[in-house]
This record gives structure tokens, sequence and C-alpha cells, in this order.
């Protein structure tokens, strides 16, 4: 489907992707496992790698990755996190 | 494929005098002419003519090309071009053209065709769209078929939070086809970027508003007054304040259109009241990029900035309406655009005397902002028929009204000094002493608007952005055209 674009078009079609924040320091990290095998080996090493630089990093994982994650967990991270990581690994 | 010279035939098998005639049909094919026959439907009922002289036009782009309006159509074809048609079925008519006497002798005299497929309204702006000299210059936003087209819109950012309808080509086209002005026009600028608003951008997001393309007009006076800088849009937008526009329709188009002047006229359930105001919204938002927390840095909000959008009720009165004291002529049709804050009732069930009533309004014209606060703002005054009827019996015009409530609205301001009982918001002394007396309003600026149902002894008070002015958001009215 095609739609016309109602802004003044100063933005650029394509949407950019959230902003990167400039430093991790001080934020709340989120770690989603999405229950893929190994997955949890990727995020441990990744946990270990963020401890080491003092930052604060909360664990959460979906119950499949065959399906997006529940509303609740989505709404879950949002509240407690500033950012997110999220692991595939096979 | 088309024959040099000769004959094109258009028809429908849905159409019985095209059926009725596939024996004229087949013997003209037969003759010495050429003959291209265009079914707009199927070919098997065409079947009696050779395969090679009958087309399919699916998509209709041959009958659109050559305006077919009537089945069967039958053209003339010499040197590739179109000489002269001839539509329905007459006998003669058909014999002479084809200079076969004995065509279709067998056939009745006369049969009326039908309407062509090509104009049928579900394909004709299709049509008009695909084929026709049609200039959209918007960008075009790719939205994947596994995408839901309304979440899209919201995620894009385009909604004031409620479902849009999503603005396609030919949705917007036939938005355009309400107005009689060019879609590239320029109406202004907007703040606060002071991005040009097209025709076309309104027409867009007048159908995400869910505008009828008749109300394009309307907002496109709405908008053009809101690009006005006396109507100070940047400023009232980018306060803390409340306000939001206020969009009073004025005239024969309120009817025309289907407005509501009265019961709920300020909401909700009239489409036109609703999309009209949504509309100029809209555009605010996504052309002017005023957005909430952005540039719209009000502390509330306000419903309105939804849509406030309503007609004056001009219905059994003698008082002008709002468009008419600024300067409209009697029978022309305008937008005036106010701001506003919300609706504040003033309820009055028993006074008879135009001199009793006057005083429950200037009461509730007074309590506005801050007891302590006089403003150079207007203030809009929605006045009831029940209620307007107690001054029109008594011979008031809205000038008499205004004037007297005016006089009532004039406030000492000793009782308005800082601390004064006990709170501490309120005037400078220095400034108190200097002015013992001190209007409440900006002079003239008390917008009387009649509007409302014949039932019920209400006004209500709508107070404007606390600036007014020339330094501030000033009313503005446009007339609407077509």
């Amino acid at each position: 489907m095609q739609l016309l674009d109602p802004t003044n078009e100063i933005q650029p079609a394509l949407r950019p992707g959230t902003k990167r924040p400039a430093s991790l320091a001080g934020l709340t990290i989120g770690f989603l496992d999405i229950a893929k095998t190994r997955g949890d080996v990727f995020l441990d090493s990744l946990q270990q790698q963020f401890a080491a630089l003092g930052l604060v990093v909360k664990r959460y994982a979906k119950p499949t990755y065959a399906h997006p994650a529940p509303i609740a967990l989505q709404q879950q991270i949002a509240l407690d996190c500033d950012v997110v990581v999220e692991a595939l690994a096979d | 494929m088309h024959p040099e010279t000769g004959y094109i035939a258009f028809v429908k098998e849905d159409c019985p005098t095209c059926q009725l005639i596939v024996p004229a049909l087949t013997q003209l094919a037969t003759a010495q002419s050429p003959l291209i026959i265009y079914s707009q439907d199927t070919l098997e009922f065409l079947e009696p003519v050779a395969a090679a002289q009958r087309i399919y036009d699916s998509t209709l782009e041959t009958s659109f090309r050559h305006a077919i309006e009537t089945v069967p159509t039958l053209l003339k074809i010499e040197n590739g071009q179109e000489t002269s048609r001839i539509i329905g079925w007459s006998k003669p008519e058909w014999q002479a053209f084809t200079q076969q006497p004995t065509l279709g002798q067998d056939l009745p005299e006369w049969r009326p065709g039908c309407g062509a497929k090509n104009e049928d309204p579900q394909f004709k702006d299709q049509l008009m769209l695909r084929y026709g000299n049609v200039k959209l210059t918007a960008r075009t936003i790719e939205v994947s078929d596994a995408e839901d087209e309304i979440e899209a819109c919201f995620a894009r950012g385009w909604s004031d939070g409620f479902p849009i309808v999503p603005p396609t080509p030919l949705r917007v086209y036939r938005m355009l086809q309400g107005t009689t002005r060019s879609a590239e026009e320029i109406l202004g600028h907007l703040p606060h970027n002071h991005a040009p608003v097209s025709i076309e951008k309104v027409a867009i997001n007048a159908v995400m508003a869910g505008c009828k393309p008749e109300y394009l007009p309307v907002v496109i006076a709405a908008v053009e007054g809101a690009c006005d800088p006396k109507y100070g849009l940047r400023a009232f937008m980018a306060s803390t304040w409340f306000s939001a526009p206020v969009v009073v329709v004025s005239g024969p188009i309120t009817k025309k259109i289907g407005m509501e002047s009265g019961f709920s006229a300020f909401g909700a359930g009239n489409r036109a009241n609703a999309t009209i105001g949504r509309a100029l919204n809209l555009v605010v938002r996504n052309v002017g990029e005023v957005k909430p927390g952005a540039v719209a840095r009000s502390t509330f909000g306000n419903p309105g900035r939804y849509s406030f959008c309503f007609a004056e009720n001009e219905n059994d009165t003698a008082w002008q309406s709002i468009a008419q004291e600024r300067g409209v002529p009697l029978g022309e049709s305008a937008v005036t655009l106010l701001t506003g804050d919300g609706v504040q009732p003033i309820g009055d069930e028993r006074s008879r005397t135009p001199e009793s009533l006057v005083i429950s309004l200037a009461m509730g014209l007074k309590a506005v902002y801050h007891h302590k606060w006089n403003l150079d703002a207007d203030v809009i005054l929605a006045v009831s028929p029940e209620h307007s009827r107690v001054f029109e019996n008594a011979g008031w015009s809205k000038a008499m009204l205004r004037d007297a409530l005016e006089s009532k609205l004039q406030l000492e301001t000793k009782t308005m000094i800082k601390g004064v009982g006990g709170c501490t918001e309120g005037l400078d002394p220095a400034y108190a002493a200097a002015n013992p007396i001190v209007s409440k309003f900006l002079p003239g600026g008390i917008q009387l608007i009649r509007v409302g149902s014949n039932a019920g002894l209400y006004s209500a008070v709508i107070s404007c952005w606390p600036s007014g002015g020339e330094s501030g958001t000033q009313p503005v009215t446009r007339l609407i055209g077509t």
C-alpha cells in the first residue's frame, strides 16, 4: 500500500532507529534472552563484561523464541530499563 | 490493434441493449469496414463475433481514454482518429452511421444505452488517478501488505492519538475534488518551522481526520486563518497555557455540509464539526510540527486540541453572526478562528429581563483566569437561543449586550491587589493605585456567539489565550471559497 506523506517532509521517509545513548554509565540495562539455544551463554558472557565495567544488568527471558515477547514482559522491560540487549544465538 | 479506418464499439454484457444488438455487431464485424469491439465485462456474449475482433477492456483504460460514458457507443475512425460517435441503439442512426442499410433490420427501432462501467463511481476516480492527468506531489510512503495501515500511521507519529484514515493517493485525489483550487497552491506558512502548507497537504490531513470532500473548503479557510501571523498560533500553542484553536463556522455552508449548531454543537457526534476541527489540528501537528512536549508546551493541554469546531446557530435570530460582525456579507460563509481553554457553564433559569440576565453573564465572565486577573484578552461568550431570546425580545442587539457586559466588567483594583484576602496572587499595589478601575478583558474583546439547542437557559464562557491584541492572538476570519 502507498500512503501520501502528511508532514512537511523535512524528516527522512526512512525512519531512523532509536537514538543510542552516548554512554551506558548510570543506565539500567536489560538483557532479554529470547530462549533460543545458547543465547544464555552469550548473555552470561556479556553480563560478566558489563559487570567488570560497573554496569547494572537485569535479566529477562521470553517463554519461547517462536513468538513475540508477551505484552506484560515488554511493559516490564520498558518500565525497568533504559536500554535492552536482545540475544540471538545458534 | 485499432483500425486506421473503421469502427470501434464499446459494450458490456451487463447492458441489455448491448446484448440485444449482438446481431448488428456481428453483421458489422463481417462487413468491409474493420470493427473492433471492446467489452467492459465479459467476452462470452459476443461469441458470434470473430475472436480477433473482441477485446476485453479489463483495466477499462481504453474506455477511459475514449471518454466512454454510455454503452453501447460506436466510434467512427478515419486516418486513425475518431471523427464521430453514436450512443445507445437507434436503428436508423446506426444504419446511416455505418452506411449499412440492412444493419440490425430485425432489431427494435430504438433502445437506450446503459452507463459505462468506467463511469461507475467505484472505478472512475481510480481510472483518473491511474491514467488521467493527476499530479500529486507529496512524498509516497510504502507500507508493506503485512503491516496494518492504521498502525503504520500511528507508528509514523501522524496521529493525534485517535485512529486516522490512511491517506492513500485515491482518498487524497477524491478529497481534492472538494475544491476548485489547485493542489499545488500554497496557503501560507505554519509555525514553528514556517513550513509551506499546500492544498494537497491540507487534503492529506483532511483525509486522515475523516473529512468528506465537501468539507475541504472549510478546512482550507481554517488553515489560511491559522497561517495569518495575527492569529498567533505559534504563541498560544507553544505556551504553558491551555488554549486550543477554536473554529467557528458561519453562513449557509454549515447547513449544506450538515454541521451542528444546536444539540451538542461543541461535541460529540457530528462528523463535520469533529473532522474539520481535527483536520486543522492535524495540519498544525504534521506540517507545522507542533507536537506535545516539543513545540507544544501546554501544562495540561486541552480536549479542544483534538477538535473544537462548531457552527453558529443562525436560526430565528435578529443577531448578526460573528462573521457578519467581522465584515462578512450576509449570505457568505466564513470561518472565524479564536482560541479557547475549555467550556465553563453559566446557568440562569430565572432571569426574564436583559438587566437581570446580563448580571449573571458578567459574574460568569468575571470568574475567568483568576478573580484578581485583568488581561488584554478576548473571551468567548456562547449564548444559547433561550438566553439570546431574553435579549432579542427586549430589542437588545449583540452590540448592546457587549456594552452592558463591559460596563459590568469594570473592576475595582483595590480588591485585586497582591495579598488582599490572604491570597498572594494579585496586582502590584502601584499599578492598582494608578489604575483604580480596570477592564476585565480587552475592550471589544467579548466575542458573542449564539450556539446550542433550543432548550436550556444556559450560556458558557470559553476563555481565550490570556494575551490578546496585537502582541498576542487576535481573532481571524476567512471567507470560505470553493
